[in-house]
């Protein structure tokens, strides 16, 4: 479930609000947009690869968030999935990395 | 009637085409419909791109090369596993299509992987990555996208033809209305609310909005896919369970338990206590593969510090509903038309049963027949909706939630609820009897009648309540249509019915609102070289 916007890393460009799937954020005149509709969280991490500046971050339970004070207190650093799915400048070659067809076809 | 429109029209579009849905079935469908020229709107409830079964996950899909025996080795294996109600012809048909598709996918930009030679894999797709691209493809052929706008409603003309469709805009505050020619369903499956990965958005609600006009369904009792997923986490990945120990809470392991063939004794398990899995049969090259294939599997186990190939964590299973089951929307012909003039269905939201009969097992199917189905729907909608009549009179299909038919309105959360409590326990869905069905039914019936007879919802509520009318119809779909299924086969499994019928080979409509009607069709004629259906045989969860 969605658990934190890190204010030190966000723009306020509002690209979050717009690419959630089920409009858990809701803008601010200034400033990061707020978790508005926290239980309408489907715990997707789509939020995390639309950011560009990985402020946000997603807690790997779906049933509630994990209750972290700021994003120190994150297990790992915020912006791994964005990384691993090649959707950052450093990381673009691991779009085409997908090894799905080895799993499907080992017996 | 009274009519009471659930909020004011802030945006009023007319096009030729409406798709409703922008997964993978409403983006190509779109796609392919702009392309032919015509005017297209795709309305979502979330966002074109992330929103749906296919936009967070890893998808794998039936890409077989147009080697007339691997094509037909393809078909044929599967046969046996959806008790034989498959029909081969279409199965054909979506190779050819999904085979263009993927083609078409590559040249435009999806970056597949390459093998040792240099030659593109085509047998699955990354969702974030291939979403972004079909939105992107959408957009750039015209079709004019409304995100976080959900319809509500079909309209309707005087001859009972589909003309548009109503709903509002959640960001906006206000509604929207567009006067179409021809609507597209693309709103996948059903889920009810369970936490299987994007599946929240997936209520049921183009089921409803099609009923309303008119449509009817087949294979809802095909509707109880039940996935593994860690305990915790959102993330469902059956597949890699294959190398999966399971164990009970001492630790010791369960005999019978396995991803395949092996789930319902996970089920019967989780109904005493917990299930462990330990991914331990996954050699070194086999882990490094599945990080590789799907990262969002390990996000879960990462951020909670769990080696899932070392470390034994809980495990449960998410109810996918129709999304990973096969029943949906009829169809009845190949342009994926529905009976209702103008209305046509492609995805999950429609039946699957024409490639893959009665069980979808590992997937690829519905991601082909998504493809597919959309691109045919897209071009035919873009047909029909050239050729309607200018100045039609409109009006909303629409029933419970939205009409003025009692002194209050009903309580979505409350009835939301109702429905999840039939339809989420194993010993409902997953364990079907003829008495654990019947009570359900009650119930279900009885919510109906109260939901249709309640005052139209109010702005805030009115999406939570279409949500909630929907699932309560889909659950009365599947219900019926599994009471009068007294066998088991493909994923429908009959307690009171343990084995497959072969008198019972045939489909199953189901329709109606206010009263639901089951009749049966008969299946493609059984292949001289297909082996009916034995005593379980065909049962394959
Ligand atoms: C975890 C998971 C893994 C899967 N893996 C595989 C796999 O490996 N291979 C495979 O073949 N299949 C797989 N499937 C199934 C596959 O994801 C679906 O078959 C596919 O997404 C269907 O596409 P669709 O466009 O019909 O529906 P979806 O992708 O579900 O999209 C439906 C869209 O409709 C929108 N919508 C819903 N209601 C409304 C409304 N009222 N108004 C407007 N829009 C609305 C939603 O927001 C959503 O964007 C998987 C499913 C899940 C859940
Ligand atoms: S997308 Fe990221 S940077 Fe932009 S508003 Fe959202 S959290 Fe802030
Ligand atoms: S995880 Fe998904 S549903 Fe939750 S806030 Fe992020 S995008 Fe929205």
């Amino acid at each position: 479930m969605i658990e934190l916007i890190s204010a030190a890393r966000c723009t306020g460009c509002n690209i979050c609000v717009a690419a959630c799937p089920t409009n858990v954020f809701a803008p601010s005149l200034s400033g990061p947009p707020v978790i508005a509709r926290q239980a309408d969280c489907q715990t997707c991490f789509m939020c995390e690869l639309y950011c560009p500046e990985d402020a946000l971050y997603v807690a790997p339970t779906a049933g509630a968030p994990l209750g972290l004070a700021s994003e120190a207190d994150a297990p790992l650093p915020l912006g791994t999935y964005r990384a691993a799915i090649g959707w950052t400048p450093a990381t673009a070659a691991n779009r085409s990395v997908d090894a799905m067809h080895a799993v499907l076809s080992a017996k | 009637m009274g009519f009471s429109s659930s909020a004011p029209s802030g945006l009023h579009l007319t096009c030729e085409v409406l798709v409703l849905g922008g997964g993978p079935a409403g983006t190509w469908a779109a796609f392919q419909a702009a392309r032919t020229g015509a005017r297209v709107v795709l309305a979502d409830k979330g966002f074109c791109g992330t929103s749906g079964a296919t936009a967070p996950s890893g998808t794998s899909i039936w890409y077989v090369e147009p080697d007339p025996k691997l094509r037909a080795a393809a078909i044929v294996s599967r046969e046996a596993l959806g008790g034989f109600l498959a029909d081969r012809a279409w199965s054909a048909r979506v190779l050819e299509t999904t085979h263009a598709a993927l083609h078409e996918l590559g040249a435009r930009g999806y970056p597949f992987p390459v093998d040792g030679a240099g030659n593109p894999i085509r047998v699955s797709l990354q969702g974030p990555e291939y979403m972004r691209l079909m939105r992107k493809l959408a957009k750039g052929a015209g079709v004019r996208i409304l995100d976080h706008s959900p319809a509500l409603e079909l309209l309707v003309d005087e001859a009972g033809a589909v003309a548009g469709a109503r709903g509002i805009r959640r960001q906006q505050g206000d509604g929207w209305q567009v006067d179409a020619g021809a609507v597209v369903i693309a709103t996948g499956g059903c889920a009810f609310l369970s936490r299987a990965l994007g599946c929240t958005a997936l209520t049921g609600d183009g089921h409803l909005m099609a009923a309303e006009a008119g449509a009817d369904f087949s294979g809802m009792e095909f509707s109880n896919a039940y996935a593994i997923a860690a305990d915790f986490a959102s993330v469902t990945k059956t597949l890699f369970f294959k190398w999966a120990t399971f164990t009970d809470e001492a630790g010791e392991v369960i005999p019978g338990a396995a991803s395949n063939g092996g789930r319902s004794v996970i089920a019967r398990h989780l109904q005493k206590g917990r299930v462990f899995a330990r991914l331990d049969r996954a050699d070194a090259a086999m882990q490094a593969n599945m990080r590789a294939a799907q990262p969002n599997f390990f996000l879960p186990f990462d951020r909670m510090g769990i080696d899932p190939f070392t470390d034994r964590f809980p495990i449960t299973l998410h109810l996918e509903g129709t999304v990973r089951g096969t029943g949906g929307l009829r169809i009845v012909d190949e342009t994926c038309a529905t009976r209702v003039p103008g209305l046509y269905a492609a995805g999950d939201a429609a039946t699957r049963e024409l490639i893959c009969g009665g069980f979808t097992g590992g997937g690829s199917h519905n991601a082909a027949w998504a493809v597919s189905s959309g691109r045919w729907a897209g071009r035919a909608a873009a047909d029909f909706g050239r050729r309607v009549p200018n100045g039609r009179v409109r009006r909303g299909a629409g029933t419970a939630g939205l009409r003025d038919a009692g002194a209050r309105p009903f309580d979505p959360a409350e009835a939301a609820r109702t429905v999840v409590g039939e339809v989420h326990p194993f010993a409902r869905n997953y364990f079907r009897t003829e008495e654990g069905l019947t009570r359900s039914l009650d119930r279900l019936d009885s919510q109906w009648a109260r939901l249709s007879a309640s005052a139209p919802a109010d702005g805030t509520n009115v999406l939570r309540a279409r949500e909630a009318a929907a699932m309560t119809a889909v659950a009365r779909w599947m219900y019926r249509s599994a009471l009068a299924r007294t066998e088991s086969r493909g994923m429908h499994r009959r307690i009171d019915h343990a084995a497959a019928d072969p008198a019972q080979r045939h489909l199953l409509t189901a329709a109606g609102l206010a009263e639901v009607s089951v009749a049966q069709r008969p299946a493609a004629a059984l292949a001289a070289d297909a082996v009916e259906t034995r005593a379980g045989e065909g049962i394959a969860a």
